[in-house]
């Protein structure tokens, strides 16, 4: 593929604010992760939870918007200048050619959730909820669209875990096509009910701050998190020179065809989303310098992808998951995990992977129990979701 | 501007099984009131057909009779998955097990509650390991469902399968939603093929309210489908055209900036 510039990108998790925050939790080795403090019936879990979320509400006109999810959406807009960014292009370019492709599992659900505790005499939603748009998955990026004015093709993703890795394939092809000049990417997941309890359900939950790649490693830790990109075509002009040239320049889906809540064991859809991922971007497995990967401290995840990354990466690709950071964001994780790809290869430093002490024994020599400084060029991000639906993307710093 | 072929044609609504029906229907301006039944992919095991969700059944049904008018191997084909809600019943299920007691929520549920939960269940169910995305749009979602299938279709070279689906709903927030009627359809487009109606899409800046692709006027039966399922609304005059082999023009909204124009050549 034509590889596509990356022109700005921010997120906001439990590990703070904007770009600077992310880069100096992962340098200072500070993880968001803390006790559930968040469901109303209690959970032994730990959670990445974004705080203030509750006292920032959206500015009064976009009140039929107004959730956690659409709250966090916001916040993360605010930073590093992209709400001034996106107004600019918005002034140079036909609005019909500004796309907004965003991924999302929980979107608003949570605020659903509570209608349920408010319900009238008649059992149904409150009068002050009734009206509002939030009810449904794409309250994300119709939001999105209403608070930049945005007014190209307008879509959410949702395709579990891989969601926000799913967003910047869809995002690309837009470009590609010629349908968008520019496509606002990304993804905002909340912290909610029906995944805290639900994952439990499943007994993927971990009582404890999740261990990705450790032996002992007994669960997940689901955190909340929104990051956001510009992905632009070459034409646009893009007044921020200086900045490193970031590109995405493959992407990869596939289905695993094999179980509805486990991988495949060979992990033969993961596989296939990275192949997909590195023949667009015209690169072999030797040219990967760092993978994000999904390692989400499940059990049979990190087995699978441990399995596949030390069997066919060289030694020389340094791998790491971010989990342990930043929990696992689910719909956003593909849209944060994207944001953490391109600040290492910014600062040319790789996050270690927190809390794997004592590694799984299927990884090999590319698996980073600490972060280390090392200037990069090529950065893999790994996506797996329920359903089966992987997607990977490539992402690359230009010589300068 | 991209040019697709329209290989294969699935439908499913209540009293409405499969687009054999609904075709003779629409060339007759017809639609039933009502109707029974649930919706019976023939690919999914029996003893699956009975847990699925309803929303499963009903996107499995059409994008299998899509395949297999268009002759294609299922397996093979990339998929999008095209729905408003995703399941507004077991939605209901979450909250209201949520508000009573959490600790009792069933893990299968919850896995059936993701949003992509055809999409795995059509992968498993046919083999196919070829890209598949889940998306939503609002009122727009059979409109922006149809462009990231033309979009697929165009980058993958190959036919891709469109379903686009909503069930009705259940409990208070299937009180609020937009669909209170089961509806769902299914196309096999395909770029490089010779034959099967020709449509032609193009993204266009919108210029005032859209109006063609609004069936009011048409026969109540219809009007009161599309009235009750923006899925239908958004692709019944498509549909229509295909069933009646009359050459159609209609525009359908994407967003307040933008809308799709069809050019459909039975």
């Amino acid at each position: 593929m034509t590889p596509l510039k990356v022109l700005t990108h921010t997120a906001t998790s439990c590990l703070g604010q904007g770009r600077d925050a992310h880069y100096r939790a992962l340098t200072e080795g500070r993880s968001g992760l803390r006790e559930n403090d968040f469901t109303r019936a209690p959970l032994a879990t730990c959670i990445g939870r974004v705080d203030g979320l509750e006292s920032a509400a959206l500015p009064p006109r976009w009140i039929d918007w107004d959730c956690r999810n659409n709250r966090l959406a916001w916040l993360a807009l605010n930073q590093d200048g992209l709400l001034e960014i996106l107004r600019d292009l918005r002034g140079r370019l036909p609005a019909h050619r500004l796309g907004i492709a965003l991924g999302t599992s929980t979107s608003s659900i949570g605020d659903t959730e509570q209608a349920y505790l408010e319900l009238d005499g008649r059992g149904r939603f409150p009068d002050t909820t009734r009206s509002r748009q939030i009810h449904q998955p794409h309250s994300l990026s119709a939001f999105v669209q209403r608070a930049t004015g945005w007014d190209g093709p307008v879509m959410t993703i949702s395709t579990a875990c891989s969601s926000g890795a799913e967003a910047w394939a869809a995002a690309a092809r837009w470009i590609e096509q010629d349908l968008c000049d520019a496509v606002l990417v990304g993804g905002c997941d909340t912290l909610c009910g029906s995944t805290l309890h639900g994952f439990a359900s499943l007994e993927l939950t971990s009582p404890r701050p999740c261990r990705p790649f450790d032996q002992r490693r007994d669960g997940i830790s689901i955190g909340e998190a929104a990051a956001f990109a510009i992905l632009v075509r070459d034409t646009v002009e893009c007044g921020n020179d200086g900045a490193p040239d970031l590109r995405l320049t493959g992407h990869g889906e596939s289905a695993d065809a094999h179980h509805m809540s486990a991988p495949h064991p060979e992990g033969a859809g993961a596989r296939r989303a990275i192949e997909a991922a590195l023949q667009r971007a015209g690169l072999s497995v030797a040219d990967i310098d760092y993978i994000n990967l999904h390692g989400t401290a499940s059990r049979l995840n990190d087995q699978v992808e441990a399995t596949l990354v030390s069997g066919w990466f060289p030694a020389t690709t340094a791998a790491s998951s971010t989990k342990g950071w930043t929990g696992h964001t689910l719909g956003a994780a593909g849209a944060i995990e994207a944001t953490l790809c391109l600040l290492a290869l910014e600062h040319g430093y790789l996050p270690a992977t927190l809390n794997c002490e004592e590694p799984d024994p299927a990884c090999g020599p590319q698996f980073l129990r600490e972060g280390r400084h090392a200037a990069i060029r090529t950065a893999l991000s790994n996506s797996f979701g329920f359903g089966g639906n992987n997607a990977s993307l490539v992402f690359q710093r230009s010589a300068e | 501007m991209t040019t697709l072929r329209i290989r294969g044609i699935g439908v499913w609504s209540p009293g409405v099984a499969d687009w054999s029906l609904a075709r003779t229907l629409l060339a007759n301006g017809d639609w039933p009131a009502s109707g029974d039944g649930r919706p019976a992919p023939t690919l999914m095991p029996a003893n699956e057909r009975r847990r699925a969700p309803e929303s499963v059944l009903l996107a499995l049904a059409v994008a299998e009779q899509a395949c297999m008018e268009a002759g294609v191997d299922a397996a093979t084909l990339p998929s999008v998955f095209a729905s408003i809600y995703g399941d507004l019943s077991i939605n209901d299920y979450m909250c209201a097990t949520l508000r009573d007691d959490p600790s009792t929520m069933s893990p299968i549920r919850f896995h059936n509650s993701v949003h992509n939960a055809p999409s795995g269940y059509w992968s498993i169910a046919t083999g196919a390991m070829a890209p598949t995305t889940s998306i939503a749009a609002s009122r727009e979602t059979f409109a922006a469902g149809l462009l990231e299938a033309a979009c697929q279709a165009v980058d993958a070279r190959a036919p891709v399968v469109l379903a686009a689906y909503d069930s009705a709903g259940a409990g208070p927030v299937g009180d609020i939603a937009s669909v209170s009627r089961s509806f769902g359809c299914a196309l096999v487009l395909d770029a490089a093929a010779s034959e099967g109606p020709i449509l032609r899409i193009e993204a266009r800046p919108r210029n005032a309210v859209a109006s063609a692709g609004d069936m009011a006027g048409t026969a109540s039966g219809i009007a009161h489908l599309c009235s009750a399922n923006p899925i239908a609304a958004g692709s019944i005059p498509l549909l229509a055209s295909v069933a009646s082999g009359v050459p159609g023009t209609f525009s359908l909204q994407l967003s307040s900036g933008l809308e799709l124009h069809l050019e459909l050549t039975p």
